[in-house]
């Protein structure tokens, strides 16, 4: 088992075409994944030859569903570009979006995920490296090398950072590792990533990877405290990076929570999970969970 | 800075006094004296608490102006040189209010705070009297219409008097918010001035940088290169994401998950090394050829505080024998002219042929650590001794 992406799942690439698409679209081939094809309105009713595998390009998201079956997209539209290939992949109701693109303005993010409401589509990212269940399929730009399947089910703000938890872990493997991204608004959420971990029964534990900035992690905290049953360990990057740009008077109201590294290592251990200090300390307290199962 | 939201308001149809941006103490006597009256002589400087620092004077006379604005310009506030003052007349509010919209993180969307009791001490208000700060959710598809404008001047129980011009308010702030992309707009305080005329007396507008780039090639003149530091400017000329921090172990690495990581790691390796910290964060990003890795060494290798240089990447996509390339080719291009030791980590993508090539190099001043927490102890080793 594995959360929202197995080997059953049948990719299609948004922006297939294009410099990242066509590099990343090779990558995932290779991989193993199931890529069936791409979008382009513009080269619609033709081949393109990529990772030795010959993949037609689709007029509409709409029109590529209904020729391949396909039941996942990614896209690597440009920025600007973005939020209109969202919502023509939200309209189609395609039940997983992974949007890899870096630098989506935050209005259009708002937009698109004020967009999700109430529709069928699950939306991972922007600004991430994806999602890959190991030796399954993966749908984004993780390399599919660092590791293989295992027990531990893994959730990360920053693309970096999932590799090297995945290659400080690969002694035991994943269920599935997700990036989902480190802008302001996203689309999937550690409490969204940690909820289907839960309910996976092949992940035993999971790692939780957060950044300085927001409140995600002291939120996540709380949702584990009441939901979690599964041990988690986690990590926080920033303990010595210079504070961001203040958010002036409103920020602080808002947040009610500084946002520090130091906030959020508090929030989580609160909740019972154990934070490592680096990298592999974190994995090193993962070895004992698994050790202890 | 100030004079700039201001400048957004007005393109906006934001009520606001624009007055006059001033460099020097003379050119400040001459906007006083145009002006006639008292005028508000007032710091321009990306911090709050200039009013505390000292930083904003009311001025009688032009000779006053002049004189405040001797004080003002070259001073420091929060660690930033003023260079420019605000001359504006002095209009003394009758009430101060506070309204903000801003990107809501939590809630994914956009969010409104509107108070009328008080102005500039909004934070002591939200704490003793929380119910008299509003908070009001924004739907991000249906955004501010002029409905949602009114039910925010009622909630915020705006005197009725002025509620007409609140809703206009709220509307061009919405407007500013919107078609700026702006994650902040914050008036503080916006103003009820004698004859019940609402304004912007002072304002804050944060800006979406990804947006700036996408569709708004005219914000590049919000930014002011003088306040950057200038390793920091040199770095941005060479499209670096840099910032200058305050220590002694330069670092490279790339994702900014990672960097940040690096940064952590190094800071408590430093602790059993006379307590030598990160001197920098610089994250080089997906494609680290050789000509980014020389621009980022030589960035940080200027920086007369490094004493040593740990450069940690993981090749995920990047592969790490393009990364040890891209070191080799960075120290030919550098020359003898360098003399502070590198240690690098590679691991990933590639990772053999990439140590391959540093071993091969065999370079005086390259050390090679195979893991990240042990690499970050010899670099701050090294940062000790030197």
């Amino acid at each position: 088992m594995s959360i929202y992406l197995n080997k059953d799942s049948k990719i299609i690439v948004q922006g297939m075409t294009g410099g990242m698409g066509a590099k990343h679209t090779t990558l995932m081939v290779e991989s193993g994944a199931n890529i069936v094809g791409g979008v382009n309105a513009r080269k619609a009713g033709t081949t393109v030859e990529l990772g030795g595998k010959e993949l037609p390009v689709f007029g509409t998201v709409e029109e590529a569903m209904k020729e391949t079956g396909a039941d996942v997209s990614v896209a690597f539209v440009p920025p600007a570009f973005t939020k209109d290939a969202c919502i023509e992949a939200i309209d189609a109701e395609i039940p997983l979006l992974v949007v890899i693109t870096e630098g989506v303005p935050v209005l259009d993010t708002a937009e698109v995920v004020a967009y999700l409401e109430g529709k069928s589509t699950r939306m991972i990212g922007p600004n991430c490296p994806g999602i890959i269940t190991p030796e399954e399929s993966l749908a984004g730009i993780t390399p599919h090398t660092i590791a293989g399947k295992g027990p531990v089910g893994l959730v990360s703000k920053s693309g970096t950072l999932t590799y090297q938890m995945m290659y400080e872990l690969k002694d035991y493997g994943f269920t599935t590792a997700i990036g989902i991204g480190g802008d302001p608004i996203i689309g999937t959420t550690h409490i969204d990533a940690l909820e289907a971990f839960e309910n996976d029964p092949e992940t035993k534990a999971i790692v939780m990877i957060g950044e300085i900035g927001g409140d995600a992690e002291e939120r996540a905290a709380a949702y584990i405290k009441e939901h979690v049953t599964k041990p988690v360990v986690g990590y926080v990057a920033g303990f010595t990076a210079p504070e961001g740009k203040t958010m002036g008077h409103a920020g602080a109201i808002v947040s009610g929570s500084s946002g520090t590294a130091q906030a959020k290592k508090e929030a989580l251990e609160a909740a019972g999970v154990k934070v490592g200090k680096t990298p592999s300390e974190t994995a090193e307290l993962m070895r004992e969970v698994l050790k202890n199962l | 800075m100030e004079f700039q939201a201001k400048e957004l308001f007005a393109k906006h149809g934001v009520a606001t006094t624009l007055g006059v941006v001033a460099e020097t103490p003379e050119a400040a006597r001459a906007a006083a004296e145009e002006m006639g009256g008292v005028t508000v002589i007032k710091a321009q400087v990306k911090a709050g608490g200039r009013g505390k620092a000292g930083g904003v004077k009311i001025a009688k006379t032009a000779d006053e102006a002049e004189s405040y604005a001797r004080d003002i310009i070259g001073m420091e506030i929060k660690g930033l040189r003023v260079n420019r003052v605000l001359v504006t007349p002095a209009t003394p509010p009758v009430e101060e209010y506070y309204f903000s919209f801003l990107l809501d993180r939590s809630n994914r969307s956009h969010l409104c705070i509107a108070s009328v009791e008080g102005g500039v001490e909004i934070e002591e208000v939200a704490k003793t009297n929380p119910d008299a700060v509003k908070q009001i959710r924004i739907d991000a598809l249906e955004g501010v219409t002029p409905e949602k404008a009114a039910a925010i001047v009622d909630e915020a129980k705006f005197p009725a008097e002025l509620r007409d011009q609140a809703i206009e308010m709220v509307q061009a702030l919405w407007k500013v918010y919107v078609e700026e992309d702006a994650t902040l707009v914050e008036v503080n305080p916006l103003a009820r001035l004698e004859g019940d005329k609402l304004e912007a007396l002072d304002g804050k507008v944060s800006l979406d940088d990804n947006a700036s780039e996408v569709r708004h090639p005219d914000h590049e003149q919000f930014e002011i290169r003088e306040e950057a530091d200038p390793l920091e400017a040199k770095a941005k000329d060479k499209g670096l994401n840099y910032v200058k921090l305050d220590g002694q172990v330069g670092i490279i690495g790339n994702g900014a998950g990672l960097v940040m990581s690096t940064l952590d790691v190094v800071a408590y390796a430093g602790e059993a090394h006379g307590g030598v910290k990160p001197a920098n964060f610089l994250d080089i990003g997906g494609g680290a050829n050789a000509q980014v890795m020389a621009d980022g060494l030589d960035v940080i290798l200027n920086d007369p505080q490094v004493k040593s240089v740990f450069v940690n990447v993981f090749g995920g996509i990047t592969a790490c024998d393009e990364v040890a390339n891209g070191i080799k080719g960075a120290l030919e291009i550098l020359g003898d002219k360098e003399s502070k030791p590198l240690v690098v980590r590679l691991d990933g993508n590639n990772v053999e042929e990439g140590r391959r090539i540093l071993d091969e190099l065999n370079h005086p001043l390259v050390t090679q650590v195979d893991t990240m927490d042990g690499a970050a102890d010899k670099a701050a080793e090294l940062a000790h001794q030197a």
